[in-house]
Order: C-alpha cells, then structure tokens, then sequence
C-alpha cells in the first residue's frame, strides 16, 4: 500500500487509461449521487409527513394539586396542597433534558368580560407561550402571548373566535380594550381551537399578569403542562413519559411534604398513551424510506461490481504479459485491486460532495407541505461510500484472482 | 544450461486424451541458437510453453541452469521466469498503454528494482535494438519490426539466461524478419542462450542447431552451418 513504485505503477496506468479512468469514475460518482440524493429526498419526505402530523404527535402530561389523604412527618390528612412558580421552576429545571413544551396555568374560573354594551362570564386562564403548542392553539389574527408578555406582566388578552363573536360581532376587535372583572385588558389575539364552542369562548392571558391583578400578588398555580422530547419509537416515548411522571411525583411531594405514596396530593394525566398510531405511521415511513435506500444501494453495488468486472476482463491480455515477465499472482491481485479502490475511491468522494452540497444549497429552497429539509446524515452517506466501494472491490477480486491464476500462455491467446 | 529427460505432456480434449509430447530427451549447452521445428500440431509450442516455466510437464525431468524445474507453485514460478526466462512473442505483446522505454523496464519492475535505475538498464537495450529515438513512442506508433525490437529489448532487460522466442517472425514481412533475426544473431554473438520456435526454413537456417519435432517426439537433431541474416540484409 505505502510502496512508491507501485503507486507509480497506478497512476501511470491510470493517467494511460483515460478512458477506463473517466468511465469507471463517472459511473461510481453518479451512483453515489444519485444514492445520496435519494436518501435526501426520501429523508426530507419523512420530515414533511413527520410535520404535517408533528402536532398530534405530542402527548401531553398535565400535573396539578389536590388534597392529602395520608399522615405525613407529623402533618394530618386533609391538608390543601397548593402549586406554586417555585414547583413549576424546578421541575424545569430539574427534567430540562427531557422537556420540550412547558406551561404554568392560573385561572380566572368566571371572570366577566366588558365590551361596549356587550357582557359576559367567561372562562380566563393565565398561560405561558407554549401553551399554544400543548394546548393546539390556532391563531386566526393578531398573536399568542409572548415572553414579553410575560415578563412585563403587560395587559393582553388573547380571545376565542366564539366569544369575539359575541362581544365584537364583524368589527376587528385586535387593538380593542376589554375590561376583566374590571380591569382592562387590550386584545392582540384572535383564535381557534379544534376543541369546539366551549373551548373558542376562552381567553387567554399572561399567567403572570393575572397572578398579579387577580391573585392578589401570589404566586399560585391552578396546574402545570409539559410535553416531552420526541423519541424514535412509540415504546421509548412510553418509558420516558412513565419515568417523567414518576420523576416530577416525587420531586413535588418532597417539596410539598407528602407522603409519597399519596396518590391524590399530586395528580398526574398523560395522553402519550394515546399517540401510539402517530408513531406507528412515523416508524412506516422510515421503514419505507430504509427499503427504498437499500435498494438503491444494492443497484449502485451491482453496477459497480459490474464495471469491476469488465475491467478485468478488458485487461486479461496485460495480466498474461505480466505474468510472463514475472509478476506473481498476489502483484497481480494487488495491482488491480490497488488501482479500483484508488478510482472509487477518489469518484466515490466526488459524487458524495457534489450532492451533499447539492442537498445543502437546494434542500432550504423547497417550500412543500409534504416535503421539508431534505438532509443526509454525513455517517450514512459515508458508509454507503465505503459499502460501495468495498463492494467494487469485492467484485474486482474475485475476477483478478481468477485471472491472475489462469496460465500465461491462455491469457496471452486472450484477443 | 537446458537439460531435458523423458518429458511426457498430455491435455484432456473433452473425453479423450491428447498425448503432445511423448518422451523428449534434449541438452542445450550455453550460447546455442535452436531453432525447433515441426508443423502445427507437432508439439513444439508445448514445449516451449513448459520450457518457459508457463506450462508444467506431467512427467521427465527439466533442469534450467542446475534448478530442477518441477512442482513450483505461482510465485517461485514467476520469480524463475523473471530471472531466467525471456519471452518474444509472434504478436509481440507490448503493453499498448506503456511507452517503448516503460514496456522494456517492465521485468525490472518486478525484479523491484528503482525507477530512476529501470529506466537507465531500459534505454541501454533499446540503445542495443536502435531504437533509443524511440523510446517514448507508444507501440501503436511503431512498425512491427520495431515492436519485436522492443519485445527483444524487454526479454534482454532482465539478463536472463535463456531467450525464449515463440515464431519471433511469423508477423513480420521477409526483409523485417531477417532484420530481426540479425539483431538475435548478434545477441547470441555475445554468448546468450536462444531457442526459437519457427515452422519457417529460411529462420532455421540462421540458427546453429536445428531441432524437429513431429507428433511428439524429436526426429532429427542436427548442428547446421549458420546462414547470417546480414546476408540479405
């Protein structure tokens, strides 16, 4: 491998053979390019299909508090255990690694909504951004609340299409003030939500803002909301879910001082039990996807292996005269072999770059519903270079071999 | 330098059995010219084959230069052609991808000698051919006569102690041929040990001794009076 005079050899027989060289090269590259931009393509139409159904993919995990029913470090049963920011921080700061959305909520179970003449009792829930996300809010105009919201406790209210119907009729209510319970809120939001009527004559808040106006400055919490990280399949997104559960249970009947196998201190509902199918179609995909790359690679191996083999064939003449002026079968192997993987190699490389940055400069361009971010994985692409070439090597030995054992005197009579 | 006893070779054709050669019995001592004749069929091209380590013999004894030929397997085989052995075709069989200069350094390659010391050994003996002006010319560029000249050159590159040629004229036109001939004469000359296999009289009778096989064994073997090919030259 590290011998001069046989790279020597190579190169020259592969500066001579220009054709040979080009050919072979082109079609190992094109194989490669062609591979890659098929696993690209089938990659980004599992991100659009994974998008497209990402928002029934979350389970979501709601936590809020009730009453003990067990004797604990000398506290009676009975005790009203209320949630507050401080068990909503360090549950985030404690499950940071395992969280993906996170919503505190505090309501206002009937506050009265004040537009012009019209009036009404509705149901006012303080929320964080992500509650959008958990939640599947859609918004029809205007926004959801934001961090800023949030953090300047500013007096926003983000109203459902039902009760924008009743209060405001046909007229644009963003930018309208509205008075809650007699404070005034401006609206920046109008949305829907697949729930139905109930859920569109919600308003949403800043939880901090109503913390302050309607809690009397507390920091209590009516119940928590998170969602967890995506796992690859249904059964992991199971048991991450139960140790999450389990997890944050005990975090808050330590903090709380609960007893803790007290099961209706702290309560718990989570629906990634039900998000079985969503993985199931995802898991299809990639099945699919996985299928139609290895077949792919399977007709990149052929047609290299194929090549192999016309090379030594083509070259059966030079092997006898080689032999005849003293190479032994092993040089022989060696040169061929030598000379194949440098080719490959080098063409293999060629046509992984050229569409791997093909993928890079065109993937973000594509705007489809069904199609989104068509990416390689980098190791993938790489071991399919490999595989190919190792193939191509494989395919080249055994005619080399055979070629190289056959008698001088029958190679040379090969025209 | 050759001593051959009682050799037998025969080859399967389908089912039945072709016996080539029926018990060759032959000594050639260094720096003869041999011519071995006989018409196709005759056995001639097997024994050259297995005299040139490319074919085994099934049975008799081959003894090249005091090393008994028998049994060798792949690399020692080619590492005997290498040393001992040069080979001149009928179709001259040059690399057609390598220059004249690279197809004549050839052997030394495999003799794992440097490139820079290949090339000088390679030019010496295309000096020796008259070809040196030639040297970077691909063999499609080259007559046929200059073709052999560059297979002899590559058969000499390698000093081997018994040049082996299988019907060196049999492509080449009358006046190309004894040119060629003229140019084995005077390596012979020199000293070096030269069989030629030839059907061709005119060839014969340029060689010192001349050999004739028919149907698998020698029936006549006699030393000639060489005709010089610069005769007609």
């Amino acid at each position: 491998m590290f011998n001069i005079e046989r790279w020597q050899e190579i190169f020259e027989a592969i500066a001579k053979n220009k054709m040979r060289t080009f050919l072979t090269g082109t079609s190992v590259a094109s194989g490669i390019f062609i591979l890659v931009i098929l696993l690209g393509a089938g990659k980004g139409l599992e991100n659009g299909i994974a998008k497209q159904f990402a928002n029934d993919a979350d389970g979501v995990i709601w936590i809020w508090a009730g009453t003990t029913t067990k004797e604990y470090k000398g506290l009676n049963p009975g005790r009203r255990i209320q949630l507050r920011n401080s068990d909503f921080v360090i549950s985030k700061q404690k499950f940071e690694s395992q969280i993906d959305k996170k919503s505190s909520k505090f309501n206002i179970w009937n506050g009265n909504i004040v537009y012009g003449k019209e009036t009404g009792n509705y149901d006012c829930q303080g929320v964080s951004p992500d509650h959008q996300a958990i939640e599947k809010v859609t918004i029809v105009a205007g926004r959801f609340i934001n961090q800023i919201d949030l953090s300047n406790k500013r007096k926003v209210a983000i109203i459902g299409q039902k009760l924008k119907q009743d209060l405001f009729k046909d007229k644009n209510p963003i930018g309208e003030q509205i008075a809650i319970s007699n404070v005034k809120f401006e609206v920046v939001g109008v949305f829907t939500d697949p729930g139905g009527e109930r859920e569109e004559t919600r308003t949403y808040l800043p939880v901090t803002t109503v913390q302050q106006v309607f809690g009397s400055g507390e920091d209590k919490l009516n119940d928590m909301s998170f969602t967890l990280n995506k796992k690859d399949t249904y059964e992991e997104a199971l048991a991450e879910s139960k140790k999450f559960t389990e997890g944050i249970s005990q975090l808050l009947k330590g903090k709380n001082t609960i007893a803790p196998d007290d099961a209706s201190a702290i309560g718990i509902n989570s629906t990634v039990e039900n998000i079985k199918q969503f993985y199931d179609l995802n898991l299809y995909i990639r099945l699919f996807f996985w299928w139609v790359g290895i077949c792919t690679i399977i007709a990149g191996v052929v047609g290299v292996s194929n090549i192999m083999l016309i090379i030594v064939k083509e070259r059966t003449k030079e092997i006898g005269i080689r032999k005849a002026l003293g190479a032994t079968p092993l040089s022989i192997v060696g040169m061929i072999l030598h000379e194949s993987i440098f080719i490959t190699t080098i063409a293999g490389f060629v046509g992984l770059l050229s569409s791997l940055s093909l993928l890079e400069l065109v993937g973000p361009q594509i705007k489809s519903d069904y199609f989104f971010n068509p990416e390689v994985d980098f190791t993938i692409a790489l071991t399919t270079l490999v595989l190919l070439v190792f193939a191509g090597a494989l395919a080249g030995f055994f005619p080399a071999y055979k070629a190289a054992k056959i008698k001088p005197i029958v190679a040379l009579r090969d025209e | 330098m050759i001593e051959i006893k009682d050799l037998h070779k025969s080859y399967k054709v389908g089912g039945s059995e072709l016996h080539v050669l029926k018990g060759i019995n032959f000594n050639i001592k260094e720096g003869e010219l041999v011519a071995i004749m006989g018409s196709s069929g005759s056995g001639k091209s097997t024994l050259l084959n297995i005299l040139g380590i490319l074919d085994e013999a099934d049975s008799g004894d081959y003894v090249l230069d005091n090393v008994p030929i028998k049994k060798l397997n792949e690399t020692i085989a080619s590492k005997y052609r290498n040393q001992f052995l040069g080979f001149v075709f009928q179709s001259f069989n040059l690399i057609n991808y390598k220059s004249a200069l690279d197809n004549v350094a050839m052997p030394l390659y495999y003799q794992g000698i440097k490139r820079k010391e290949r090339n000088e050994i390679a030019m010496s003996y295309l000096e020796k051919v008259g070809l040196a002006s030639h040297s970077h010319h691909l063999p499609n560029e080259l007559s046929g006569g200059q073709k052999q000249r560059v297979a002899i050159a590559r058969a000499l590159a390698s000093n081997p102690k018994v040049l082996l040629a299988d019907e060196p004229t049999g492509a080449l036109d009358t006046v190309t041929s004894y040119e060629v001939m003229e140019l084995i004469q005077g390596i012979n000359d020199e000293g070096k040990t030269i069989l030629i296999v030839t059907h061709e009289p005119d060839i014969a009778a340029m060689c010192k001794r001349n050999v004739v096989l028919k149907d698998g064994i020698i029936i006549d073997d006699k030393y000639v009076e060489q005709v010089r090919a610069s005769s007609y030259v």
